[in-house]
Formats: structure tokens, sequence, C-alpha cells
């Protein structure tokens, strides 16, 4: 059965003054699909991202979101959860504090039970009550994790979730992101991590220099192949950025 | 409405832990109140004359202290853009922090007035409901537009100072009456007169309220 598109981005271009960092980016994402997003530091991942999300304008070219009861784009921030390196949650306040919070600017369930119940999900039970300030970095991404889909969105952007997170945090978010693409949610979550990103995702898109390097599906290519491709691409594109002359600083 | 009370809450909350804005805000204030009380030594037969003008700096520079953390605070972490992910309305965000502004900025001013009697011996207990009036009309007006430049000011680099530049010229009409309503309850009260300058607050603060609210959702983009 071919899925309906439920993001379409065409000719995407992003100018942070006169420096380019997206051009002409096209990109079609269905619904369900789960999306490993690549690319070098400065490729263009999360200001991709951050234009789906509707925090930052693009300087040119479209993107459309098709929701299932065709909201309007303003409110279509509610079928979108978006978690970045940036937790978002209020230190001085507690956790269930933070959720409470959200939950009621989302109109989410926002009674104790129900947000205890998420502190709990993410691993952090027992700890609702303290000041979000004394959570080890890692702490505080599993309660950003909790507050980013208090919701239950349709449409999941993650930028480079994993940084900060142990073995056990790890666990819990790829048990979570597949569990939510087995419910049907569209996940898009940008990654460094090939052989991370290639385990969880059913396609794989390189981003380099704003524009979609390399575009396929998980089942077209073995891990290996998938990596000396990655490799190729952003190398091809490193050697014409860094001059014939960068071996002299080494 | 109800999430503009969640915003208010969230920001007394955090408040109440910290005391940070506050705090700030009223060592500011009582700080220029000393100043002004050593300055007018030598007027100490006018100083009634005086107190208007001298009330208003002290409450606009504390209240731009406390603008300049209002925004600031949700930088932290990324708040802000948690804020901006919810599916609503972006104005409401502004609402709520104007509402805080403005509860923190009267409790600021209600005790920086109370210093006021003392350092410069004044009895004003029938005067007190027109005072809290205009101060009321006045810190609206301060923070409508107040609350918009901080969310502006916030983005750049040297938001302390560029706070201050954009909003005392823009908000010149809201203290020069103040200033003189303030005046005419302080001198021989004439409340009749009270009229011109609270009419012209209280426009002002409409409509900046409404273009501020409408331009709000824009300045927070990047």
């Amino acid at each position: 059965m071919i899925r309906r598109p439920m993001i379409e981005v065409r000719k995407l271009a992003k100018h942070f003054g006169r420096f380019p960092v997206l051009r002409s980016l096209d990109l079609t994402i269905r619904k369900g699909e789960f999306v490993a997003l690549f690319g070098r530091n400065g490729a263009g991942k999360t200001t991709f991202l951050r234009i789906l999300a509707g925090l930052s304008r693009a300087s040119s070219g479209t993107m459309s979101i098709q929701l299932p009861d065709e909201k309007r784009f303003r409110f279509a921030r509610g079928a979108i959860g978006y978690l970045s390196h940036n937790t978002s949650l209020y230190t001085d306040l507690t956790a269930l504090e933070n959720l409470g919070f959200y939950s009621r600017l989302m109109d989410a369930p926002s009674d104790e039970a129900s947000l205890i119940r998420k502190i709990e999900l993410v691993g952090l039970a027992g700890r609702e009550r303290e000041p979000v300030r004394n959570y080890s970095r890692g702490m505080q991404q599993r309660l950003a994790i909790a507050r980013a889909f208090l919701h239950d969105p349709e449409i999941l952007l993650l930028d480079e979730p994993f940084t900060g997170l142990d073995q056990g945090g790890s666990e819990f978010l790829k048990w979570f992101l597949a569990q939510a693409h087995s419910e049907g949610k569209t996940c898009i979550v940008a990654i460094h991590d090939a052989s991370l990103g290639y385990e969880m995702a059913d396609r794989l898109v390189v981003i380099e220099r704003g524009v979609v390097a390399l575009d396929v599906p998980k089942t077209s290519l073995t891990l290996k192949e998938f990596e000396e491709r990655y490799l190729a691409v952003t190398q091809t594109r490193m050697r014409s950025s860094v001059g014939p002359n960068a071996g002299n600083l080494l | 409405m109800k999430r503009i009370w969640a915003v208010f809450r969230k920001d007394l909350l955090v408040e109440l832990r910290t005391k940070d804005t506050l705090n700030s805000m009223l060592f500011f204030g009582v700080v220029v109140l000393v100043v002004f009380n050593f300055a007018m030594e030598s007027l100490r037969d006018s100083v009634r004359t005086a107190v208007p003008g001298v009330l208003w700096v002290a409450f606009a520079f504390s209240g731009t202290l406390g603008l300049n953390r209002m925004f600031a605070s949700e930088k932290e972490n990324g708040c802000l853009q948690g804020l901006l992910m919810i599916p609503v309305d972006r104005g409401i965000i502004y609402f709520g922090k104007m509402l805080a502004a403005t509860v923190f900025m009267l409790i600021a001013e209600v005790i920086i007035f109370v210093c006021s009697l003392v350092f410069f011996n004044l009895t004003v207990w029938n005067e007190i409901p027109y005072l809290a009036l205009v101060f009321l009309i006045g810190t609206l007006g301060f923070t409508a537009v107040g609350t918009l430049l901080s969310a502006i000011a916030v983005n750049t680099r040297l938001r302390e100072v560029l706070l201050p530049l954009l909003l005392f010229p823009v908000i010149l009409p809201v203290l020069v009456n103040a200033v003189e309503a303030t005046g005419i309850i302080l001198n021989g009260p004439d409340y009749g007169a009270l009229r011109l300058p609270l009419t012209v607050m209280t426009v002002f603060t409409v409509v900046f309220g409404t273009v501020s609210y409408l331009l709000f959702e824009h300045v927070l983009e990047d």
C-alpha cells in the first residue's frame, strides 16, 4: 500500500544573513516513516528540523504538513513533538511542576497521578519532587523526552536525542521510538551514529551543505554499504570545502 | 485565560524559588531613592513637587531590570523554544508574561513608595486609592510595551543595554503622564485634572498592548 505524504518540502532554503544553511532542499516523508537524518556538524539538520517544527521561518521554498483533521498549520504544532539539544526545562521547578506547566498549556492531562506515571515511564520514579537543577544531564534529557511528547504527537522530531544519555537512557529512548513507530507515528531523528540510525530507521537521509545528498531506504543497503556511501558523500564535500592546504594545519 | 494563568503561575513559582527578579528590582529602586534623597537635600521645602518624578524614575529603572530578567530566564535551557512549540496562539505567552511583569513591578512599586514616604517625610493616607490607580495604569502601559521589547532584546548580545534604549523613548508618553498624574494627587488634589493623563495612559496601554500582542509571534521566530 502506498502511504500518502505527510511532510512535503520543496526547494527549502534558509540563510542567516548572507550565510546559506539550507539550499533548495527537497524531501517527501510519508506517514509512519522513520527517517534518520545524517550529516556533518553545520550541514543543516538542526535548521531543517527547526523549520519543520515551526520554530524558524524558511527564507524561501515551501513546506506542507498533512494532518488527519486538516488543522491549520499555525496550530499544527499540536501534532508535532520536538526534542532538541535544549531540554526546555525550568531548573528551579520540580519534574512534576515542569510537566504540569506544559500539560496545562497543551491541554494534556495534568493531574498528579498521570504526570507521575509519565515521570516513572522515563525512569525517574521517586525523583518527581526534586528540582530539575539537581538532576544529571542524562536525567534532564529523560525528563525532556517526557515533556516533548506529553501531548502524544503524530510527528516526532528529535535532534541528536542520544546526547548525554547513559546506556539505560539510550535503551529507553530506542524502545520509546520503536513503540512510537509501531503505532504509526512519523519519526525524524537527526543523528551522528550511523549504526544506531541504521538500526532504528527505515529510511536514511544524508544532508550535506544544505541539500539532500543521499536518500535511500534501509532495505536497499547493508550497514557497511551505507557507511561507505555516507563517508564518500561527506568526504568529497569536505575535501572541496577545506582546500588543498588543509594538511599543513596538521 | 487558563493558559495565560499557567504562564503567570509558572513565573510566580520560579520567582518565589529564586527571588532573583524582585530582589534586584527592589534594591535598585531603593538605591535610586536614596541617591535622590541626598541630591535633593537643599530642596527640602519643595520636595513634594519633585517626588512624582523621582518615584517614576525609580519605578522605570527597577521595572527595566525586571523586564530584562523576564525572557532571559526563558532562554536558559531553551525554555522559550518549549513555549513556542505549544499549539496555541503565541499571544498567550505575551499576556502571561505581561501579567507577571505587572505584578512584580507593582510589588516593587509598593515597597519603593513606602520607602519614599519615609525618605521624603510624606503623609498620603487619603490619596492612596488615586495613587494606586495611577500606578496600576502606568505600570500596565510600561509592561505592555516592555514585554514585547524584552522579547526582542533577549535575542541580542547587548540585551541589558538594548532594552532601555528601545523602551524609554517609546514609553515616554506613559512616564510623562504618570508623573503629571502623581503630581496632581500629591500637590493639592484637583482630581478632575486627572482625567486627561489617565485617558492618555489608558489609550496608550490599549493601543500598544494590541500592537505588541499582534507582533509578538513574529519577534520570537528566527
